[in-house]
Order: structure tokens, then sequence, then C-alpha cells
């Protein structure tokens, strides 16, 4: 038995009239003939054809996407090793101290790890000389550290609630242990490490802080370029740039969330049919 | 099951990559920062020094920290821009977790995803959209400082509200980014609540704010207290949002830092300030991993 509560309906269309309101009215801002960004003076897509002339755009989203793909690739491989290290594991020397590492990331305010990583590669190219200037690899290495923890977590939960049986199953039956990775762990985890590569690939895309102290002079990524405008105020060009970046963005996601639904009612109709067939 | 893992170095290397990744690159830059905030500022590049003619651990820095107006006034006014931000969420996000759980199946999926969203989309572009909103000449701003007018007398009439550059619209901006992180792990709880309590309760008469307030409340104090933590310890260390929308003569802690370091390059105040910070917040981590490992050993023993 549900209860409809009136309050509780509003309430939820207030949150989302909340949540969506200021996307749309920038969306619509977009469109603004007017050089004043919040003074509508009449329809008119020039903002757009200015974004596409613009060069500076599509090379910061291009470095964006070198950096994200790079980083959360090499994040996935570690988070990946931690997760199923914190999994299976259950003792080994510095567990605890390691455990604390794999969290401390997730709770740290930005711009605490942006400072120390800004330190110590200043200090590391003072006293050990790589890497010699501060950019794309200081970027990459710094976002590999913390969105590898994120991939860690999800990686992490999803072993605790996998069947640890087919592994020792596959043991006994003389697996070696790279084997058993390969053939059992990692299948039944890769939907965790596919999140969490997407995860990691969002928060590498999406990172303004980090980027912002451990970036040099030359290496604008995308949110960075868009930081340095915002900054100075709202303008409609980047109306319009963020209207394209939400729209991707939405679009994806909201595919992958229908794929995901679909790919959930077919197993649980595969599941259905199982039990109908054993019986 | 180990012993297998554990032949030919296999275990070692599963380890050990992550392991050497996160000390060096995380904990020794924060280590860095921790001896960085008892050193001493120098006009030397970089700009500390430690040890030699300067004091082994110079507390000058923490000192500051108590008689400084600005830390004190920075460490404050984040605290409370924090604790406002956590309650609203709180406020608008506990009737809206709530309501999720009373909507029917299909819809309740495309709600959440519509929840789920805005998280995927670019935080500083969710920022910008305020910025947008909260200009003088906004239509937004005309239809409240309109609805003000209209409700006041004439003499405290306004032309607009000033809406940027204020507490107030860090706070706004803040719980409009940290909702989600309120509503999720709320829902979670709510969700997985027995309802035949609720009818069993229902049934014995009680009203529904009644029931409201002695069953589902006090069972969903794990999932307010989770909430709550998620926004708060980031809220408190936010960057982004009071430089983009905040009073800047009234800045927040992590601005401070950023500027400390940035502008005034004095690095091992700001290395002080980072310390602090990170003191304030292991309260609200302590609690937050209390209650999650509480709530992870009830899900196993089910």
């Amino acid at each position: 038995m549900k209860r409809r509560s009136p309050f509780l309906f509003t309430m939820l269309g207030f949150g989302f009239a909340f949540f969506y309101i200021p996307i749309l009215s920038m969306i619509v801002y977009s469109f603004n003939a007017s050089r004043l960004a919040t003074v509508w003076g009449g329809f008119s897509t020039k903002w757009y054809g200015s974004l596409m002339s613009n060069g500076q755009v599509g090379k910061a989203l291009w470095l964006s996407l070198e950096i994200a793909v790079i980083s959360s690739t090499c994040a996935t491989i570690f988070g990946t090793m931690a997760g199923i290290a914190l999994a299976r594991f259950t003792k080994f020397r510095g567990r605890t101290l390691f455990s604390g590492l794999v969290t401390a990331p997730l709770i740290m305010p930005e711009v605490i790890t942006g400072i120390s990583s800004l330190i110590f590669f200043i200090l590391m190219a003072q006293y050990v000389g790589w890497p010699a200037a501060r950019g794309f690899t200081t970027v990459t290495l710094a976002h590999i550290t913390f969105s590898m923890v994120f991939v860690t977590t999800i990686v992490q939960s999803r072993m605790l609630s996998a069947d640890r049986a087919i592994e020792e199953a596959a043991m006994d039956l003389g697996s070696r242990p790279w084997q058993v990775m390969k053939d059992i762990t990692l299948p039944v985890i890769s939907p965790a490490i596919l999140s969490g590569w997407l995860l990691a690939f969002t928060i590498s895309m999406d990172d303004v802080v980090i980027t912002n102290f451990t970036t040099g002079p030359g290496t604008t990524t995308l949110p960075i370029l868009i930081w340095s405008k915002v900054k100075l105020g709202v303008t409609p060009d980047i109306n319009a740039l963020a209207t394209l970046i939400v729209l991707a963005v939405g679009v994806c996601v909201l595919a992958a969330g229908v794929a995901m639904n679909r790919a959930e009612i077919k197993r649980e109709r595969d599941r259905r049919m199982a039990y109908r067939a054993n019986e | 099951m180990g012993r297998w893992f554990h032949r030919r170095g296999w275990s070692d290397i599963i380890i050990g990559a992550p392991y050497v990744w996160l000390l060096v690159f995380f904990l020794i830059p924060f280590l860095i920062v921790v001896a960085m905030s008892f050193a001493t500022r120098t006009s030397t590049a970089p700009p500390f020094g430690y040890g030699g003619e300067n004091p082994l651990f110079n507390l000058a820095g923490y000192a500051r920290l108590f008689t400084d107006a600005l830390y004190i006034r920075a460490f404050v006014t984040s605290l409370i821009n924090a604790a406002v931000a956590m309650v609203l969420c709180l406020a608008v996000g506990y009737p809206m977790a709530l309501g999720l759980t009373r909507v029917e199946k299909g819809w309740r999926n495309i709600l959440l995803m519509l929840v789920i969203l805005p998280f995927w989309t670019s935080f500083l572009l969710r920022v910008y959209a305020w910025m947008g909103l909260m200009g003088a000449n906004s239509w937004f701003n005309r239809l409240i400082s309109g609805a003000w007018n209209w409700l006041v007398p004439q003499a405290w009439a306004v032309t607009s509200v000033p809406l940027m550059h204020t507490n107030f619209a860090v706070v706004l901006v803040m719980v409009y980014t940290y909702l989600p992180f309120m509503i999720l792990p709320l829902y979670a709880n709510l969700e997985r609540l027995d309802p035949t309590l609720d009818e069993a309760a229902m049934d014995l008469g009680s009203r529904p704010f009644a029931v409201f307030r002695d069953v589902t409340l006090p069972q969903s104090i794990p999932g307010i207290i989770a909430g709550g933590m998620l926004v708060f310890i980031p809220a408190a260390g936010e960057l982004v949002i009071p430089t983009l929308v905040g009073d800047s003569s009234s800045p927040m802690i992590g601005r401070v830092i950023s500027d400390e370091f940035a502008s005034a390059r004095d690095w091992p105040m700001a290395s002080s300030v980072a310390v602090a910070l990170l003191i304030l917040m292991v309260g609200p981590m302590m609690v937050y991993s209390h209650f999650e490992a509480r709530a992870q050993t009830k899900e196993k023993s089910e």
C-alpha cells in the first residue's frame, strides 16, 4: 500500500523545478541575440557560430579528452587492483594504512589535494628533475591519483557481494591465480570496472580545482578555459558552450540509463525463465 | 584461498602497485604539507625555509590562526555556510527522498535518473547557471524583486535584489549542487524501511504526521547523518562556489588557502590553514564513517 501525500509530491515538483530551471534558463539564454548575457534581445544562434570558429575551445576539449582517457584508464587499472586487494586479501602488512589511503582522497577537500600536489610537483622539479615542468604530465598524474579511489570503492563493493565459491572451485580444479583472475574474477566484476572507468573519466573531464593547481602555462583543459572566462562574469558564448556540454552529457547519461534499465529487465526475465526451466 | 593468490608474487603486484602509487602521489604530498605548516616563510625560491637558521618547528602559522581575525572569520563563515547548506539540503531533500519512495516503480527510475543526471553534468556549469539567474538584470532577479516590491511598502522598494557576491548566494548554490548527495543516501535508507510498520501504526490509529514522526523519522537517522555529512564535508572546504558567487570580503576557508598560496605566496601559512581545516573535518568524518560501518554490518547481518 502506498499512501499518496500531496505535500511530498509538491516537494518533488518543487525540487525538480529547482534542479532544472537554472539549466533550462541557461539553455534559453544561449540563443539570446543580445550581447548582454542576462537581457533578452531576440532569438539568434550566432554564439554557436562564434563558438565553432573559436579554435581555443576545440583545442581545450581535445586536451581534456586526452587527459581523461589516459588518466581514467590508469586509474581503472590501479583502482581495480586496490579494490581486489582490499576485498580478497584480508591480512597483509600495512592493510590499515592502505585502506586509509584509499578512503582519504574521497573526503579530502579538493583545495588541500590541489596544493599538496602542487607543492609536491614543484619540489620534485627542483630536487629530482622530473616532471620538469607542470602541464600535461602533472595534471594526468594528479587525476589518476584522485580518481583511482572512486574505482576502488565501486570494485571493492562489487567484489564483496560477488560469489567467492566460483573462484574457489576454479582454484580447486587447478587454475593458476592469474587464470582465476582472467577467467572468473575480472569477468564477474567487469560491470563495476566499466562504471569505475566512466566515473573516473567524468571526474577527470570535470575537474577544475586540482587541475588549476597542477597545470602549467599552455595546458588549458576545457574546465580551466571555462573557469578563466566564468570568473569574469556571464557571457553568451559560455552559455552556448555550456548548453552543448549539458546536452551532450545528458544524452549520453540517458542512453546509458536506458541501456542499463533494459539489461536489468532482460536479466530479470532470464532469471525467471531459468527458474521455470528448473521446476 | 589466500595461498593461491599469494603464489608467484601475484598478490605482491596487486597490492603493491596501487599502494606505492598512493604512497608517492598522495601520502608524501600530504606529509609535505604537514611539514610545510611548521616551516618558515622566506624570500627564497621555493619560498620556505626549514631547519638551519629557521626554527625546526615554527608554530607562528598556527598562532596566527587564533589571533588573526581573517582566519577566524573565514573558519566561522565556512562552518556556518556549510551547516546552513546542510540543513536546507535536508529540508528539501528529505521530502523529495520520501516522495520518491511513494512513486510507482516505473516513474521512480526515471525520477531517480533525473536526480543523478546533474551529477554527471559539469559542476562548474551548474554553478555558472546560477550566476546567470542571480545577476541584477536577470529575469529571476526581476521576478523576486518584483515580488518583494509588491509585498513591502513603497519606501523599501528595490530595483534589484543583491544576490551575487553574498553568503546567501554561496549557500543557495551549495544547496543546488550538493542536493543529490543528500537525496540519494536518504532514498537508499528510506526505501529499505519496512512499510508494514507504517501500516501497523496507521491501523492502530496514528495520523500520517504521527506515523512519520514516530516510525519513519527515527529509522531514517542513519540516512540523515550520511547525507548530512556528504553535504557538510565538501561544502566546508568548497573553493569554486565562493570564488564565483561569494562575497570576497568574507571569504570561505578554501579561498583563503588558495589565495594565501597563490597570491601571497605564503606556503607555510596556507599549509597551516589546510591542516587546521582537516583537523576540523575529522569530527564529521568520524561520525560519517561510524554510521557507514554500522549500516554495512547491519546490511550484512540481514
